[in-house]
């Protein structure tokens, strides 16, 4: 991202948050993933490793009361709204301290009062979702928008496109993207659909669309407060498609042996904490000492949630019988 | 707009309307969703006039996409609206399933977002629609946790439980019956009311041989029984009227009074509703049954269209009445 446009777009302290966010996300994901390696995690493990910028882009980018339907690659938004370090990891233990009490795992969590659908495995069932949010926004006059994502597998699945069309057709504000980490699980894009670019399933809806670096938080955050503006002003939905790599295996099990070493590498010079780090630099904001205090600070953090998710009990067993239904006092008022 | 007067007697399909009608104008959180329902009144018409009267962003016409719009119904509900989906088929819900069982029924499980909306789905054979105008599919909803689903069988049970699950803050699935819409009236009260979710409603009480059904085929048993009258064998009707959450004490007391007792339904029987009623009685009443469980329901086809075989497939009087006395015989 060029330095000026950053320096004239983004206020140094929002550029220091986010840099914070993906320290932060990286931090609690490596220590997750550390868990999972010492068989403290049963269940997946889904990581942003290398995709954090995108998250944290665009939850920077939103306002508090806006809503998030996130990938299963967006820790940084649960952080950014919010859910603590500690609460995270309790989730992951299956620890009655996580935002489920252990009903699901991983980053299957949500929050209403936080602005946060909870995640469904069936990649892209939560865009009609968050078009119907929006819809709710419309219905009642509010200046609120929706912000929805997927995979580039997630966007061959019909959901997908029911959601682009209909939040089309009714110019609903929301804005929806894909992380294009170039594998759904093991299968290359190029099996996934016969288009380079995702961004060209928007034209079918008549719906703009732009290509993103993802790798870019300063990037992310633009176009994402770019689209959330549109679609707040009643402009209609936008998509983004976030160009990205996923450095990890689909989970954690997975050693991602069909991703070809080179690709990885290449990648790895892109990494969104390293171009962070130079755009900080570039800017002359900070210098390496503030990455080496931040780094220490995210560190303790992820410590004190580490010790408190260890803490947290473990639901019993007849707690599974709690919950099927919902009582009056609990729907959102 | 359809519907008549609260004095008037209404029919069946006018009762859903109405109670569409006074939940709209009761409650401004409640909006409609479905294909063609807006300018066209809906293919059934329950929702002619409410176009004009309730506005565009309150009665949406969808494009045709029963998972998108069941899953924006979703993201409404959380949001705190009330939304009523049509499905213009029972059939057709088929397409929003995933959406259905996956996110409707497990958020409030998984991560407590309650899911307050209301799916309506005109089912049922006998009206010539063939496999895919003609489904009961409530059994495959039947088997997940995390719905309720009820399905009345005439216009004040219609009025009652569809206002009953507007008002309901869980996801709910109402299976109204297309081959009674416009063959059965009645006169509702003037005055607010519903029926409650969860409680069954004896139709016909009886000594000797407890029938559980719901939906049409209530009218057929309530047939069949007076022609048992005259053979000396006195049926109870017993109907469901909700499916999830069963109301067990109602059927286990009915069943314990006559100690025999017969399923009907208009799915398919293999895994329907009256296999789990049939196990739950045996789990639970066994010591006071006189004699095995019957099941009266359709082969374990799809619904066919030519007259024939439409009738061929679904149960008829003749098959309660055989039914009935070949159980009064124990």
């Amino acid at each position: 991202m060029d330095q000026a446009v950053v320096a004239k777009d983004i206020t140094r302290s929002d550029l220091l948050e986010m840099y914070y966010f993906l320290r932060l996300t990286r931090c609690v994901e490596d220590r997750i993933t550390a868990l999972y390696r010492q068989g403290r995690i049963v269940g997946g493990v889904y990581t942003s490793h290398g995709m954090e910028a995108i998250s944290v882009g665009y939850a920077s980018a939103l306002k508090p009361d806006d809503v998030i339907a996130p990938f299963h690659r967006d820790m940084g938004a649960f952080l950014i709204r919010g859910f603590s370090p500690g609460e995270i990891i309790a989730q992951y233990l299956g620890k009655k301290g996580g935002p489920t009490k252990g009903k699901d795992g991983n980053v299957h969590m949500g929050d209403l009062k936080r602005g946060m659908i909870g995640f469904v495995s069936h990649l892209a069932d939560n865009m009609p979702v968050a078009a119907g949010a929006a819809l709710a926004f419309r219905i009642r006059g509010e200046s609120r928008v929706a912000f929805a994502g997927t995979g580039d597998g997630g966007t061959s699945r019909g959901d997908f496109h029911e959601a682009m069309n209909f939040a089309a057709v009714r110019k609903l504000p929301v804005v929806f993207f894909c992380t294009n980490n170039q594998y759904a699980y093991s299968t290359p894009v190029r099996y996934q659909m016969a288009i380079t670019d995702v961004v060209e399933r928007a034209k079918a809806y008549g719906m703009p669309g732009e290509i993103v670096d993802g790798n870019d938080v300063a990037a992310v955050y633009l176009a994402s407060k770019g689209a959330i503006a549109k679609a707040r002003a009643g402009a209609g939905p936008t998509f983004l498609e976030f160009k990205t790599m996923r450095m990890h295996g689909h989970s954690e099990h997975d050693a991602a042996k069909y991703v070809p070493r080179e690709l990885l590498e290449a990648w790895k010079a892109k990494d969104p904490i390293l171009k962070a780090e130079q755009l900080l630099t570039q800017l002359g904001y900070v210098d390496e000492s503030y990455f080496h205090e931040i780094g220490e600070r995210v560190k303790k953090e992820v410590e004190a949630g580490t010790e408190s998710a260890e803490q947290s009990p473990l639901p019993e067993g007849p707690d599974t019988l709690v919950g099927v239904f919902a009582t009056e006092g609990e729907v959102q008022p | 707009m359809t519907t008549g007067t609260a004095s008037q007697e209404v029919t069946y399909v006018e009762a859903i309307s109405q109670a569409l009608d006074e939940e709209m104008s009761r409650d401004k959180r409640v909006f409609l969703m479905g294909e063609d329902i807006g300018a066209y009144g809906g293919a059934f018409k329950v929702t002619e006039g409410f176009l004009t009267k309730f506005g565009e962003w309150r009665v949406l016409d969808t494009p045709l996409s029963e998972s998108g719009f069941v899953g924006a119904a979703i993201g409404a509900a959380m949001m705190g609206l009330r939304p009523v989906v049509e499905m213009q088929f029972a059939d057709f819900i088929s397409c929003a399933f995933d959406q259905i069982t996956e996110v409707a029924a497990k958020n409030h499980y998984r991560w407590g977002a309650a899911v307050p909306m209301v799916i309506r789905a005109p089912f049922g054979g006998g009206v010539h629609g063939g496999p895919f105008h003609s489904e009961c599919p409530e059994g495959w909803f039947f088997h997940s946790p995390g719905l309720k689903i009820v399905a009345p069988s005439t216009p004040y049970d219609a009025k009652g439980l569809l206002k009953a699950a507007i008002r309901d803050p869980n996801p709910v699935l109402y299976f109204e019956h297309k081959f009674l819409y416009r063959r059965i009236k009645a006169t509702l009260p003037q005055e607010d009311y519903i029926v409650p979710i969860g409680k069954a409603d004896v139709k016909r009480t009886g000594r000797d041989i407890t029938l559980i059904t719901y939906g049409a085929m209530v009218h057929l048993a309530l047939e069949a029984a007076e022609l048992l009258s005259q053979d000396g064998i006195d049926l109870e009707v017993v109907d469901l009227r909700t499916l999830i959450p069963l109301d067990k004490k109602t059927i286990y007391a009915s069943v314990r009074k006559t100690s025999k007792a017969i399923l009907l339904h208009e799915d398919n029987k293999t895994g329907g509703i009256g296999a789990e009623i049939s196990a739950l009685l045996v789990e639970d009443c066994f010591d006071c049954l006189d004699g095995p469980i019957l099941r009266i329901a359709p082969p374990d086809t799809p619904v066919p269209f030519s007259t024939p075989l439409e009738e061929f497939f679904l149960p008829k009087v003749s098959d309660i009445v055989a039914g009935a006395k070949k159980l009064g015989a124990y």
